[in-house]
């Protein structure tokens, strides 16, 4: 005898029974669609609330010279002053692109890596409990990661910082991008304290994904004489691509919103951009999070917000994105 | 090739324990009975006293934050699974779009909707705090409640039950055990959540606070704060707090997980 298939909403409501919708059942039924409603109601308050708190510093100095004001002096602006727009956040949006490129360009190799091992270079006894120590990286909350960065991370940085200074700062060209001094904080550590926050979820999506390539590809693989990692490269690799794309773009959106670890191994430089990633700056959240219980200026408050709402955009189109690839890469696989 | 594999695992595992170990070493040096009973000190640069305000307004805004959340995001997941249609499949939806929302974004958005009108306050951090665990807590249920078989479900609706009794009675019992695993983590993360609270509850770190219509601190804030200032018997402090806040994630991470691997053991 086969069972039917039908899903839990069709078992519970919809029924072959014809029978009266009970008073309890229909306020059963309103209180549950209440809960969702508010669900949706959160994510458009969001976006109102922000948008409504920043509107004053958009009104007051357009929205256009936020991003084409070079720096962000909030002890320039007056009540009446107009131009120069004294909160220019392109330096924020730099920052958070730079840090966050540092942790994935580091994080996504390493995650891959991990994945790979654990699901088929591990025996399998060892899986889960390497899966669980993995996503204990993840358990450790952001003020304790940048304290133990500030503290434990940044004294060895200096050495690695240092060398890459005196070899890849000399060189033309990129020498800007790797120029000293290193003063421990810096854009580069908080990009290495990111990858450390990024990695469990990049690994736990590939390990899913590396998980599902199909076993009996894996085995004629293996039948034909290849050494495992031959294997790996040629049966598991290729069709995971798009996986870790998902992968990629689910931390990155991750690594954006990263704000209290960042805040304390970044430096808070918030002048201007600084083209050394040794060099000190700030994110689009670290900016919030520091200056918003001070921010007593004319239009400082509703600047952060206007920062803020961009943050709360750019993250959501990202993980959008992380979302869509994800999905078609576990049904292409599948 | 394999055996670079190995290497970055063991690398991976050994950046894991460096955290634990340093976190762990310099915040016994500190931690002790008075840390977790007394104060801080008015004058910062003084040692002794401890987090205890901090530990309190945790447990408050944390406790309140989950009685929020836990009712609407539970019935949100019913919403989700055991009522489905579009209203439903579009929560459904935002609801994966809100956990990947920064928790500094939700900070400045409940600043924007209470702080402006009722002041900084504990409560506006359990809002944030509720609305951070939200999303979390929905998607772990709608899991826990796909994982009840159609067949319970079914013989209930044959005896004639009502489908509100029916989930009550039968699906929600049915997958407790998983939906208390997903709020312990729930809880987990909002105890270690910092940056919704700098922009509402602002944090005392002077004196106990448990009233939650007044600025309270919580284990997290004080942490940041203290770990940031110049004075070594202030980051004495932070890193026991420090200490404190991992064992405290550590074992509802821990028995979050224990549970839920009991009950895909039962279930299977």
């Amino acid at each position: 005898m086969t069972a039917p298939v039908t899903t839990p909403a069709a078992a519970t409501g919809a029924g072959q029974l014809r029978r009266r919708r009970g008073y309890g059942d229909r306020m059963f039924r309103a209180a549950v669609f209440a809960a969702a409603g508010i669900v949706l109601l959160v994510l458009l308050g969001t976006g109102l609330f922000l948008a409504k708190e920043a509107w004053p510093a958009l009104r007051h100095y357009g929205p256009l010279s936020f991003i084409t004001s070079d720096r962000w002096a909030p002890s320039n602006a007056t009540a009446t002053g107009t131009h120069p727009n004294p909160y220019g956040i392109l330096q924020f949006v730099y920052g958070t692109v730079l840090t966050s490129l540092i942790g994935m360009v580091i994080a996504v190799p390493v995650a891959v890596a991990v994945a790979l091992f654990i699901t088929d270079v591990a025996p399998s006894w060892l899986r889960r409990p390497l899966s669980y120590l993995v996503d204990l990286l993840a358990a450790i909350p952001s003020v304790v990661y940048g304290f133990w960065g500030i503290f434990a991370l940044i004294p060895a940085l200096y050495p690695i910082a240092n060398f890459l200074i005196s070899t890849l700062g000399n060189v033309p060209g990129i020498g800007i991008v790797f120029a000293g001094p290193f003063f421990g904080v810096s854009y580069f550590t908080a990009g290495i304290v990111l990858s450390i926050m990024v990695l469990p979820i990049v690994t736990a999506i590939c390990r899913e994904v590396f998980a599902t390539a199909p076993a009996d590809e894996k085995e004629a693989a293996l039948a034909l004489g290849t050494t495992r990692w031959e294997m790996l490269r040629m049966a598991v690799l290729p069709r995971s691509r798009s996986g870790i794309t998902g992968a990629a773009i689910l931390g990155l959106g991750r690594a954006i919103g990263e704000t209290i670890a960042v805040t304390m191994v970044i430096g808070n430089s918030v002048l201007a951009i600084s083209t050394s990633i040794f060099a000190q700056g700030a994110t689009m959240a670290s900016v919030i999070a520091n200056e918003f219980t001070e921010a007593t200026e004319p239009f400082h408050l509703p600047s952060l917000f206007v920062v803020a709402f961009w943050l709360l955009i750019i993250s959501l189109i990202v993980n959008a994105a992380g979302k869509l690839v994800v999905r078609r890469a576990r049904s292409d696989i599948a | 090739m394999t055996v670079l594999l190995a290497i970055v695992m063991a690398a991976t595992l050994a950046v894991l324990a460096w955290v634990l170990v340093y976190v762990a070493a310099q915040g016994l040096k500190y931690l002790n009975l008075a840390f977790l009973t007394q104060t801080p000190p008015g004058n910062p640069a003084q040692p002794g006293g401890g987090f205890a305000n901090g530990i309190v307004g945790s447990l408050i805004i944390v406790g309140l934050a989950t009685l929020m959340s836990v009712p609407t995001g539970v019935t949100a997941a019913v919403a989700i699974v055991e009522y489905g249609g579009r209203f439903a499949a579009a929560t459904s939806f935002v609801t994966d779009v809100l956990v990947g929302i920064p928790s500094i974004v939700t900070g400045a958005f409940v600043y924007a909707l209470w702080v402006t009108t009722f002041g900084f306050s504990g409560l506006a951090g359990s809002i944030a705090l509720a609305l951070v665990m939200l999303p979390l807590i929905i998607r772990t249920t709608a899991e826990m409640l796909r994982l009840v078989p159609v067949a319970l479900r079914e013989a209930s609706a044959a005896l004639g039950v009502s489908r509100a009794r029916t989930i009550v009675s039968v699906v929600l019992p049915s997958a407790m055990a998983g939906i208390t695993t997903g709020v312990m983590l729930a809880v987990a993360r909002a105890m270690g959540e910092t940056a919704p609270l700098l922009l509402t509850a602002l944090g005392n770190d002077l004196f106990m606070e448990t009233n939650p219509t007044q600025r309270m601190s919580t284990l997290s804030l004080q942490i940041f704060g203290n770990a940031v200032t110049g004075f070594q018997a202030a980051q004495g402090r932070a890193w026991a707090g420090a200490l404190t806040l991992i064992l405290i994630v550590l074992v509802l991470t821990i028995a979050a997980r224990l549970i839920g691997r009991r009950v895909a053991a039962a279930r299977s």
